[in-house]
């Protein structure tokens, strides 16, 4: 078997800084956490916490990323579709009684079209981004006021609920009253079961594509890279499996969330409209002498950010129970910042959904740790913006580096 | 008479890996009109650029005498305190602000606290009357023509008193008129003292005003002309400027000729901002298969222009004309569909419209046909992989992988991926923009190598040049364009470089007249 160069050990930390900088910071906040004596960063319950607090973010920052990858543009008018879209779900479903499944459909309907709107100005009559969606900002906040008439909907029904903020397995609640030992017991296997199928899943795709390729000659990655890499990543899930299986089980949103970071990680990576997003936000010029209709591409961008906001929304009623017309509220920030600092670049054609995962779980986890330790939420906010500074200058100090080598 | 203002004594100027300038000599008398003229490309814009600070101290050898005194340029403000200016060829006027503005721009009226408007504009009336401008100074520049643009350039080098004037081919973008107008100023200004250096392709307008002519070839000069003791005839000029021999530098082929397989007929195209101002006048020209054409021409004739707008309509506004490929007429309204009928564009600018520079060879090279390396829109990247890697093994590009970022490669480097990204789109007509500038002579020889391999196996190359050796050397017929439109065709064995440069010089007159 090849062995593993040095060489190739510190171009993957090297394309990791990321997750290094992640681990880092989790393990600062475990130690800091542990001495104050306030409990553990890792608890399972706070876990759970930690995913349910960011799954919006998570969704957000995907979408967000795609318009950041066309050139550096953003959507500002997030945050406020995403109260727009819950004080429809809201009405629909609370005050209109309206079909669950009907009132979801019509509400993704709704973020479609919103996006649809500032794809419209922004790719064919070219208005900038950052004014279309300045635009959308007030105009989206002020008809969801006038929707919900200034007031709060509250609450959802429980088969609304179900279907974000349940648990799996989930349980009846007769086996949980009567013997809860049992529950829990159950509870933790079958999260086990779950995590244990996705990663023998995982090995056999790896096993099968580094054959197929090695059978056709491609260039494989060296052989004990490969296998540590499957390593991490089977012990990663069964970690978090087990500390979640401790707690309430496997949470839906986390599959929700998993599905819809997967299918856009392969959407930007291996699909042909996909790259168009890196060739637009790379030369736009290039792009358009390569047959590339760039004004389809931004186009679709923003239709796509309208969508998966109205996908947030309805995480976002789920989780709070209700519908406000003050939801939201710098939703955009945190979706902009973890883009950011997952490594996409300020100026298109660079960055990838995982990267922007890694940034929502980021700015998740210094938001949860500071929480924890008690600091003052005015002094959060200041170190957050601190961080994003500081980790943006990591990446652009490391690329620099990178690039003069 | 007259006393020497300026000489420029053994410049030598090396950019990496190219010697610009090669010990040039050059004395411009006080008061008189020296035109600098050459081939693009022969170190003219260089030499000026010395001269004016652009290229600091330092940055060349030899010295730089002017009014008697060794001087040391670092930047622009050195110079233009001596009374130096250099006006380029792209206007550097800001278009949202009025014309007094950017006269002052940069050396504002009153103090920095507060810039005295009275002044300003009070100042910049005066200086536009002095070039015959009956503007207002609150006139914004964008409301301007072009040629009243150049006038209000030369109006914001006398606001800075100006001793020695540089243009830098200031009737390029001129017509006639405006472009007699300039040159008449410049022989007023001569009789209150001026001096003024003139860069120009145009013979005829620089032996109308010029009092010496200097050609300068290569990097060096080859001959200084001096209006009372030479005569100044055409011939002469252009005998100086390209008197030089073609040697073996193209690799050599037998042509295989067949049918008329692309033509373009009645090509019309305007200028995409301003409309009404034609870039391409009622073009015609055709290719045959297994034919390489050249069309020829000097910066500015409208060649990238005319390929661009054929390709998917990339270019200008109002476009008109038809294209028929292989006998049946066709549109390519998008360049999807210049390229899915196997058309293909080599840009001449590969840093800037080519290649996204962010992303790695392998990407670059797929870029333009990414249906050949997927299924349904889902990209095999193995499959990717294996075609990139073949096509730097055939272009011979210098890489350490198929991963390396192209913004790392050198020019040539850059080049065989730009052409490598077309060569596997498939075309069958291959239109090549400048492929060979500003890379060296080993990596030109094999781009002629490449096009050479094209037209054996049957495609089509229309070959866009501004060095004429190389267009002579490759083509198997050339078409000279000038001011937008084709004024003349030759059998390649026919050309020459004089017969060429005279086809675009009568044309000039022919405007003119």
């Amino acid at each position: 078997m090849a062995g593993i160069q040095s060489y190739d050990i510190k171009k993957t930390l090297k394309n990791n800084t990321m997750i290094i900088a992640l681990g880092v910071l989790m393990i600062m906040f475990q130690i800091l956490i542990v001495a104050t004596g306030n409990g553990s960063l890792f608890a399972p319950s706070n876990i759970t916490n930690i995913i349910n607090q960011n799954a919006y973010v998570v969704i957000l920052a995907t979408g967000m990323l795609l318009c950041i990858l066309t050139g550096g543009n953003i959507d500002l008018s997030v945050g406020s579709i995403v109260a727009l879209v819950g004080a429809i779900a809201g009405t629909l479903i609370v005050n209109l009684h309206w079909n669950i499944y009907l009132s979801i459909i019509l509400c993704l309907v709704v973020g479609i079209l919103i996006g649809a709107w500032h794809g419209l100005w922004i790719a064919y009559i070219h208005i900038p981004p950052f004014i279309v969606t300045l635009a959308g900002m007030l105009l989206w906040r002020g008809v969801a006021l006038i929707v919900l008439n200034g007031l709060t909907i509250s609450p959802m029904p429980d088969n609304y609920l179900k279907l974000f903020s349940s648990y799996l397995p989930s349980l009846s609640q007769a086996i949980q009253d009567n013997d809860p030992e049992r529950a829990m017991a159950l509870t933790f296997s079958v999260t086990m079961i779950i995590a244990a199928v996705c990663c023998i899943v995982l090995w056999i795709i790896e096993f099968v594509q580094r054959g197929s390729k090695r059978r056709k000659g491609y260039d494989v990655q060296p052989f004990g890279l490969f296998i540590a890499k499957l390593v991490l990543f089977t012990v990663l899930i069964m970690v978090v499996a087990a500390l979640l299986g401790k707690d309430k089980g496997l949470p839906v949103i986390l599959i929700i969330v998993a599905v819809i970071v997967a299918a856009y990680a392969y959407y930007t990576q291996n699909t042909v409209p996909g790259r168009y997003l890196y060739a637009l936000g790379g030369n736009a010029k290039a792009a358009q002498l390569s047959g590339v209709n760039t004004d389809h591409v931004m186009f679709f961008a923003y239709t796509n950010m309208g969508f998966l906001s109205a996908v947030a929304a309805l995480v976002c009623v789920a989780r709070f129970n209700s519908a406000a017309p003050t939801a939201g509220t710098n939703y955009e920030m945190d979706a902009i910042g973890s883009c950011f600092i997952g490594g996409a670049s300020a100026y298109g054609g660079t960055g990838t959904v995982s990267g922007a995962v890694v940034g929502a779980i980021f700015m998740g986890v210094l938001n949860n740790g500071m929480s924890i330790l008690g600091i003052d939420s005015n002094w959060q906010k200041a170190v957050k913006g601190f961080v994003l500074l500081l980790a943006v200058l990591f990446d652009v100090v490391s690329k620099k580096r990178k690039s003069s080598k | 008479m007259a006393k020497t203002l300026l000489e420029m004594k053994h410049i030598t100027k090396t950019f990496p890996g190219v010697k610009a300038l090669d010990d040039v000599n050059l004395t411009v008398q006080e008061g008189e009109i020296h035109a600098l003229v050459g081939e693009n490309g022969a170190g003219k814009s260089t030499l000026m650029n010395i001269l004016s600070g652009i290229y600091p101290y330092g940055s060349y050898s030899g010295d730089i005498v002017y009014d008697g005194n060794v001087c040391k340029f670092l930047n622009i403000k050195d110079s233009e305190k001596k009374g130096i200016v250099i006006i380029h060829q792209e206007l550097a006027l800001v278009p949202l602000l009025t014309i007094g503005e950017n006269m002052f721009l940069g050396n504002e009226r009153g103090s920095s606290a507060k810039i005295n408007w009275a002044e300003t504009f009070g100042k910049a009336d005066e200086l536009l009357k002095m070039v015959g401008l009956s503007e207002s100074s609150h006139t914004l520049i964008k409301d301007i023509g072009v040629g009243k643009q150049q006038l209000v350039e030369i109006a914001k080098a006398l606001g800075k008193n100006v001793r020695l004037l540089i243009l830098d081919e200031p009737t390029a973008s001129l017509n006639d008129t405006e472009a007699k107008h300039l040159l008449d100023l410049l022989l007023e200004f001569k009789k209150k003292g001026m001096t003024s250096i003139l860069i120009s392709h145009k013979l005829n307008e620089v032996s109308y005003v010029a009092d010496t002519i200097t050609v300068i070839r290569d990097g060096s000069v080859i001959q200084s002309l001096d209006k009372k003791k030479d005569t100044f005839t055409e011939d002469t000029i252009i005998s100086a400027m390209v008197g030089r021999s073609l040697t073996d530098r193209f690799p050599k082929r037998v042509p295989h000729i067949g049918e008329v397989c692309f033509e373009v007929k009645d090509w019309c195209v305007d200028h995409p901002v301003f409309e009404g101002i034609k870039v391409c006048d009622h073009v015609n020209f055709n290719v045959h298969k297994g034919e390489v054409v050249g069309i020829s021409g000097l910066m500015g004739a409208g060649r990238t222009e005319l390929a661009m707008s054929i390709f998917g309509h990339s270019y200008g506004s109002n476009i008109s004309g038809h294209i028929y490929l292989n006998g049946k007429e066709v549109h390519f309204p998008t360049v999807k569909s210049a390229i899915e009928h196997k058309l293909a564009y080599v840009t001449e600018d590969r840093k800037g419209n080519g290649l996204i520079l962010s992303e790695s060879i392998c990407r670059n090279t797929t870029s333009a046909r990414p249906s050949k390396i997927s299924n349904h829109n889902i990209i095999n990247f193995d499959k990717e992989r294996q075609v990139s890697k073949e096509m730097v093994q055939e272009m011979h590009t210098k890489c350490s992988s198929i991963d390396e970022n192209v913004v790392q490669l050198s020019g040539g480097n850059m080049q065989k991926v730009l052409l490598g990204k077309w060569l596997f789109a498939e075309p069958d007509i291959l239109i090549l923009d400048e492929p060979t500038r500003g890379i060296d002579v080993g990596a030109k020889y094999e781009i002629y190598c490449i096009i050479n391999k094209m037209v054996e196996q049957g495609k089509s190359v229309i070959f866009i040049s501004s060095e004429m050796p190389e267009i002579l050397g490759m083509s198997d017929r050339i078409y000279i364009m000038n001011a937008g439109r084709i004024i003349g065709e030759m059998k390649g064995k026919d050309a020459t470089q004089e017969n060429i440069m005279s086809c675009i010089i009568n044309s000039d007159k022919g405007i003119k007249g």
